[in-house]
């Protein structure tokens, strides 16, 4: 079943002479379970494409449908609905509430759900649970500015996680960080897809991609090509062995 | 997002910046103090004028001689002589006359007072104030006979020398001893005591304890200075008519005024006498409260508005500052109604946190000002909701637009904030 499904997308910005199209006719197609990278020099409509499936910004034209559902046309309050149930995001400068620490960093998706059904402890012990996944178990009461920046990368993806989301979009999510962290957040990522999560990734690094499923290549708001990279399995493989099945 | 998380992140926000968040609420305090003080002043004041009526006697008009003034200041009113109208002015027979003629009148009393020395045995009391009246003088000053009576009307026809003693006048000059049947010398003239009045105590600042009650016609004829009787006959300054209800009062005063014109063979625009009722007396009194009493509401107004003009200037602020925040919030899911809510609760909970400090402030001051000033005060509970009534609508209406502005922020654009 696919998770998203994008058919000729485009988003225009501006009008007249100052026109700019940062995406033309972008069809996509992402299945679940799958691990996907889009690559593309700036200026190549990756932003513009990351916030039109991330539900932040809105198509042009075309239609983007998730899980089945379009969601072009919905209003800014059901768009929110959608970012908040559907989508994981993770962002390369983390992007954690200031002053907040993890706990409540990673329960406030929670807090907005217009699902009432579970209580606040209830949403707080998901909220831990999540924390523990991605190795947090003990900076609950941490706030950002006393995390490391692996250790807030993990709390935003422990936040991202919390929802159960269709999918997770992740925006460079080592840019900021220094390899060996960043080879960490990797793993860590790649653990939650072989537990059978959809992540999208954004990313510059051609290593990075090469762990995904399929590489969707972007130049001046086209699709370029997509790549199915068949070298990952080995390549995971090949990871596996030399890290002696850590 | 429920209200109690929304409660939660405001607080959060505002302890996190507490000189920021006093110095904002500073005009909703001085605001707020200010309604609590404005509505405990002009309470104690309204208060303090109920007595007042409560003490006059109900129904009662007052006749009197010449103009009468109610300047700001003027408690009774300032009593001025027509000028060039020496022969004008109410007289003793004008209050039987009234009393016979006009519909609706239960009691008629006439008073004319004198200062004189009391004596009894080796107690002498300087500047007692000797108040001559008729009969019905109890029933229109409402006032109650304790012991004894009062004299009648044929006394006062008769200049009975007989004399009914205020409470602490009677305590000073007989002690424990009972007064009646004793003889008191006033001003060389000897009275005989028939009755003790009930203690009535201070109304409008006269001491009807401490007063000495005679028949008017003794006042005439023994404590009035011969020169000063010649010239003023048997004129009187004031005559009280008590009438049957309040409904009798505007026919009573078109009779009354008719009658003493028809009497003075005056018209009533060039009247030598003026009527006035209660009403009268209470709403001069009302005017002078009231002029200070909108001094207040405004100050409260303006510091109020300044103070909301102070909470949006923040809030935009704020606004401003955690656009990243909002950003992300929007991110994870929060759609523009739970951005609006957080901030609008923000606004209003530092309005109400204001509203909370100007109620103990003007608990406080009200309980200062009364205790400095004249002026009486009394602290309501509904001055205290109408204050946090205000801060709260203060909080609402100025944090709606910071509030909205924060709600309709682009999600892209503030993620991308720095």
């Amino acid at each position: 079943m696919s998770i998203l499904e994008t058919i000729d997308l485009s988003k225009t910005y501006g009008e007249g002479e100052i026109r700019v199209r940062a995406l033309e006719g972008v069809s996509l197609c992402i299945e679940a379970g799958e691990f996907v990278a889009v690559m593309g020099p700036s200026g190549s409509g990756k932003s513009t494409l990351l916030n039109i499936l991330g539900c932040l910004d809105r198509p042009s034209a075309g239609r983007y449908l998730l899980e089945s559902v379009d969601v072009s046309e919905m209003d800014r309050a059901k768009l929110a609905g959608i970012r908040n149930e559907r989508i994981g995001f993770v962002f390369q400068s983390y992007n954690l509430l200031p002053r907040t620490s993890s706990l409540k960093n990673v329960v406030a998706p929670l807090l907005y759900s217009r699902n009432h059904r579970r209580t606040k402890e209830e949403k707080l012990a998901i909220a831990r649970q999540a924390l523990e996944t991605v190795g947090l178990a003990d900076r609950l009461e941490h706030q950002p500015q006393q995390l490391s920046g692996g250790e807030q990368q993990r709390v935003a993806i422990a936040r991202a996680l919390v929802t159960d989301p269709a999918f997770i979009l992740a925006d460079e999510p080592t840019g900021n960080l220094d390899s060996r962290t960043g080879q960490e957040i990797l793993d860590l990522l790649a653990g939650l897809h072989r537990q059978g999560r959809t992540i999208l990734i954004i990313t510059h690094s051609e290593e990075i991609a090469a762990l995904t499923d399929r590489t969707i290549r972007l130049r001046d708001g086209r699709v370029e090509r997509i790549v199915r990279n068949r070298s990952k399995v080995v390549t995971a493989a090949v990871e596996q062995v030399r890290n002696g099945f850590r | 997002m429920d209200f109690a998380e929304f409660l939660h992140l405001a607080w959060e926000s505002l302890v996190s910046n507490r000189l920021r968040a006093l110095l904002t609420m500073l005009g909703i305090i001085i605001g707020v103090a200010s309604v609590i003080v404005m509505i405990g002043v002009s309470a104690g004041t309204e208060a303090a004028i109920e007595e007042r009526i409560t003490g006059l006697g109900s129904n009662l008009l007052f006749v009197q001689s010449g103009f009468v003034r109610f300047g700001p200041g003027g408690r009774t009113g300032e009593f001025t002589a027509p000028v060039g109208q020496a022969a004008g002015g109410l007289v003793y027979d004008d209050a039987f006359a009234i009393a016979e003629q006009v519909d609706g009148v239960v009691a008629v009393a006439v008073e004319q007072s004198s200062v004189q020395t009391v004596e009894v045995g080796s107690v002498s009391l300087d500047s007692v104030s000797i108040v001559g009246s008729t009969a019905d003088y109890p029933s229109v000053r409402d006032m109650a006979v304790e012991n004894g009576r009062y004299f009648t009307q044929q006394e006062v026809d008769r200049k009975q020398k007989v004399a009914v003693l205020g409470q602490s006048l009677a305590q000073e000059l007989f002690g424990d001893a009972d007064p009646i049947g004793q003889t008191v010398n006033v001003g060389g003239t000897k009275l005989r005591v028939i009755g003790i009045f009930e203690e009535r105590g201070l109304v409008s600042g006269v001491d009807f304890d401490s007063q000495l009650y005679t028949p008017i016609s003794v006042v005439f004829q023994k404590f009035t200075p011969s020169l000063f009787a010649r010239i003023i006959g048997d004129r009187v300054r004031m005559i009280y008519v008590e009438v049957e209800s309040p409904e009798s009062v505007e026919s009573a005063i078109q009779q009354i005024g008719l009658l003493l014109a028809k009497r003075h063979a005056v018209s009533l625009e060039e009247a030598d006498f003026s009527i006035t009722t209660q009403q009268d007396i209470i709403e001069t009194q009302e005017a002078t409260t009231a002029a200070f009493r909108n001094l207040l509401a405004w100050v409260a107004g303006v510091s109020l508005i300044v103070g909301g003009i102070g909470i949006m200037n923040i809030m935009l602020v704020s606004v401003t500052e955690r656009t990243r925040e909002i950003g992300i919030r929007q991110a994870i899911g929060a759609a523009p109604t739970d951005i609006r809510w957080q901030f609008l609760t923000e606004a209003v909970v530092l309005s109400l946190a204001g509203g909370v400090i100007g109620v103990l402030v003007g608990v406080a001051g009200s309980w200062i000002f009364g205790a400095v000033s004249d002026l009486r005060t009394v602290i309501l509970g509904s001055s205290i909701l109408l204050a946090f009534g205000s801060a709260a609508a203060v909080g609402i209406f100025f944090g709606f637009y910071p509030a909205n502005r924060a709600a309709l922020l682009e999600p892209i654009q503030a993620l991308r904030h720095e």
